[in-house]
């Protein structure tokens, strides 16, 4: 018995990608979310529900998109020494919700490099660390990147970043306006023989798939956007919805995939509604999109997947924050968060090779860096101490209106050591045990965030900053305080059912489907044989169109 | 009048949470502020329905468009849960206690504010700061709220008139309106 040709777990942009495109090939579709619906009308013609706002409290503060830490706790640890955890709470959490990260994202979508597919083959490998190439080459995914960057509607300048790959054609809008601060930091950068470039963001510059330009609100990475400026992954989901083929419903959380007797074909999923309500759908293709964090839970849950590395080779970035206290105001709460992005760290130079290889390490590759602004006000509040020093401060705006920031999304290299698994102690509101991370970063990632950060403070000071200091995310564990919060703070969540060409070694065969049961395709980060230094989404995008074109042949 | 607190809660409240955030010339203290307004509106949070949870959207109506943020939003079953578990506290009901019984913050307010003396308000900084002082738990779950009650959106009972927001130079939600080219790029 089949309900639906498919069942999507998962409505962010990886679900959502390849909804679209099992839809539009004229697929049944039932996508399941555990989240609930804020972002659009499940009935034609799909408009804004008008809950999302320029709302600091509601967003950073009381959980709005989910997931409430209270209800689905997850915990940390660096390692095994630390014990089954160290920390309960927000660990990596991304909005559950419909439409899951890409909706609050302030989405800089720029595509990885040709050399990032082939990292192992042509850079070598690395003591302690499992790199890998990727099942398949840029060429291979060129046309799919130009796709998806046409599905969310990304504004950018073909032309401008020196080290981007090649590409078929320029970017279907143009870019949108530089932020104030970022005018000064890449003026700076510029003249201290950097690149900096206009970012690629998936955000309308003029209005694109009847959705307006941005207007520079200045909410944007934390927050959904109120005019629909931003297309991930709205865009695709009302694409879904208008082929009259897919049916989304939120506040529904699958537990497990149901397989057949023979144990190599999944039937469909197995779920609890918002009602508390068990059931089951069933369909001839699943697909999992529910985030590099959850999905490998859900596959181990189910028995799916390579035993040996399901939850494995979890990667984040190993974030270095750079910031700069200026003697006037930035403004930075004006525009899209980050407005301009350089790929120096991704490419070494003599100096960081001399580094690495100082330290014993072939290479050390960093990652973006995002020229932006501080937080907003609650945030600048929180991290001022109590008294009078707090009024005055909060009226000179350090921390806010007179600081920018660099962030380094520094790749992150795979190792098996550092997965997610389920926390023997802690459960959450429903009786299951909460997600679980074991994670270190490697030598290398800590040999490039350190050789990078004084270099990028000298950007800051030259761009007109008095004080500039740095810190990373995760911290160091040598410089952890007792107390502080242990875990990294990065969004990008990547590797945990890798792919590959050898099913001994990986969890996905090269078109993301599970070698052991061939009709449970993922299409999220967790297939990322490695992390790159780049942010994880266009790429999950590409691969997802990708996958799902394989399903539908 | 408050909603949860007494009238003698919510002046001790307003006292404490001044000395957090105390007034200087040119920004207004806390008890101006109406932070303690604020964190009785989070207390009392279901004696409204929808609760004062999440403000509606997409627009407060300040930048144009219509006072969107005056409309709450409704929760559902388990956001109900996991809001009136931190408000109430588990109160030994199973549902609220998978991992454990939970203090709520009603409960902290009353035992804290309780702590620090019906005579609170009428000391001088100096004994008030002692006396907050002895519970550095309590003075922290004060600040946090008090953090969000000067500088979150006023319909959440706090930062009066947008006063908070004034005071450090923040323009606060800028929908409909956003900012021009000019008004990002610009140093101004
Ligand atoms: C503030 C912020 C800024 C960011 N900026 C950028 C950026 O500039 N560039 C970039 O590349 N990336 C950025 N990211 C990261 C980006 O959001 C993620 O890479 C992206 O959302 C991942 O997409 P996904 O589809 O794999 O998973 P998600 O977006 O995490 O979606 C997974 C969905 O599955 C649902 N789900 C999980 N388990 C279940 C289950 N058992 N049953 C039903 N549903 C389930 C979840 O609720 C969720 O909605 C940012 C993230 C944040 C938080
Ligand atoms: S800055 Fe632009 S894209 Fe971002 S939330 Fe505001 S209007 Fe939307």
């Amino acid at each position: 018995m089949r309900d639906f040709d498919a069942i999507v777990v998962g409505t962010g942009p990886g679900g959502a990608t390849a909804a679209q495109v099992l839809a539009e090939a004229g697929r049944s579709v039932c996508m399941l979310e555990k989240g609930a619906n804020h972002l659009l009308a499940l009935d034609a013609p799909y408009g804004p529900l008008g809950h999302v706002s320029n709302d600091e409290l509601k967003f950073t503060r009381r959980h709005f998109l989910g997931p409430d830490p209270l209800l689905e706790p997850r915990t940390f640890r660096g390692d095994e020494s630390g014990g089954d955890h160290e920390f309960v709470g927000d660990v990596n959490n991304l909005p559950s919700t419909v439409g899951g990260g890409g909706f609050h994202a302030d989405g800089k979508l720029p595509r990885f490099r040709e050399e990032d597919f082939c990292a192992r083959s042509t850079l070598g490998p690395v003591d302690g660390a499992d790199v890998v190439d990727w099942p398949f080459g840029y060429a291979e995914l060129e046309p799919f990147y130009t796709e998806a960057e046409r599905l969310v509607g990304v504004a950018g300048d073909h032309t401008a970043n020196p080290f981007a790959a090649w590409r078929s054609g320029p970017y279907p809008m143009p870019p949108g306006p530089d932020m104030f601060c970022a005018t000064l930091t890449t003026a700076a950068a510029e003249r201290l023989g950097y690149h900096p470039y206009r970012a690629p963001t998936g955000v309308n510059s003029v209005e694109y798939d009847g959705r307006p330009a941005c207007n520079n609100c200045g909410f944007c990475a934390d927050f959904g956007c109120p005019i629909e400026a931003k297309g991930d992954p709205v865009g695709m989901l009302r694409a879904a919805l208008r082929t009259g083929r897919t049916e989304i419903r939120p506040g529904v959380r699958v537990t497990e995939i149901v397989l057949d007797a023979t144990g190599r074909r999944a039937r469909g999923v197995r779920y609890v509604d918002a009602a508390g309500e068990p059931g089951e759908v069933h369909a001839e293709t699943v697909v999992v999109a529910a985030g590099a964090f959850e999905t490998p839970r859900l596959l181990a849950r189910s028995g799916v997947g390579n035993p040996d590395v399901v939850g494995r080779y979890l990667m984040y970035h190993l974030q270095t924050l750079v910031l700069g206290l200026f003697p006037f105001r930035l403004h930075a709460y004006k525009g899209r968060s980050v407005t301009h992005l350089m790929d120096d760290p991704i490419v070494p130079d003599a100096a960081a090779l001399a580094a690495a290889h100082q330290a014993g390490l072939p290479y050390a590759r960093g990652g973006i860096v995002e020229h932006g602004g501080a937080g907003l006000p609650i945030l600048e509040a929180l991290h001022l101490p109590p008294g009078e020093a707090h009024s005055r401060a909060m009226l000179e705006s350090v921390m806010r209106d007179r600081m920018a920031a660099f962030t380094m999304q520094g790749e992150d290299l795979p190792q098996a050591g550092n997965r997610i698994d389920d926390d023997p102690r802690v459960r959450d509101a429903w009786g299951r045990p909460a997600g679980r991370v074991t994670y270190t970063p490697h030598r290398h990632d800590v040999v490039a965030a350190t050789h990078w950060a004084p270099r990028l403070e000298a950007v800051m000071r030259e761009a007109g900053a008095h004080t500039t200091f740095w810190v990373t995310s995760p911290t160091l564990r040598e410089n952890l305080r007792p107390g502080a919060d242990p875990t990294p703070r990065s969004r990008h969540i990547m590797g945990t059912a890798r792919m590959g060409t050898d099913p001994r070694t990986s969890v996905c065969d090269p078109g993301q489907r599970c070698w052991d049961v061939e009709n449970v395709v993922v299409t999220d980060s967790s297939v990322f044989p490695t992390s790159t230094g780049y942010g994880p989404t266009l790429t999950i995008v590409a691969t997802a169109l990708r996958a799902a074109r394989l399903v539908v042949g | 009048m408050p909603e949860f607190l007494t009238a003698a809660e919510h002046r001790t409240l307003a006292a404490a949470c001044d000395r957090l955030i105390p007034p200087v010339d040119g920004h207004p203290g806390a008890a101006a502020l109406g932070v303690a307004d604020y964190v009785d509106g989070l207390l009392g949070a279901f004696t409204v329905d929808p609760p004062r949870i999440w403000a509606g959207g997409p627009f407060s109506g300040r930048a144009g468009g219509d006072p969107g943020f005056r409309r709450f939003l409704p929760l559902t079953p388990m956001e109900e849960l996991a809001w009136r578990t931190r408000i109430e506290g588990s109160q030994g009901d199973p549902a609220r206690e998978f991992n454990g019984p939970v203090v709520g913050w009603q409960a902290r307010y009353r035992a804290g504010l309780a702590a620090l003396g019906a005579d609170f308000a009428e000391q001088d900084p100096d004994e008030q700061d002692r006396r907050l002082a002895a519970d550095p738990e309590f003075r922290s779950l004060c600040y946090e709220h008090a953090c969000e009650g000067a500088y979150a959106a006023p319909e959440y009972g706090g930062n009066r008139a947008g006063g908070g927001w004034r005071a450090i130079g923040f323009p606060g939600d800028s929908q409909p309106r956003g900012y021009t080219e000019a008004e990002v790029s610009g140093r101004a």
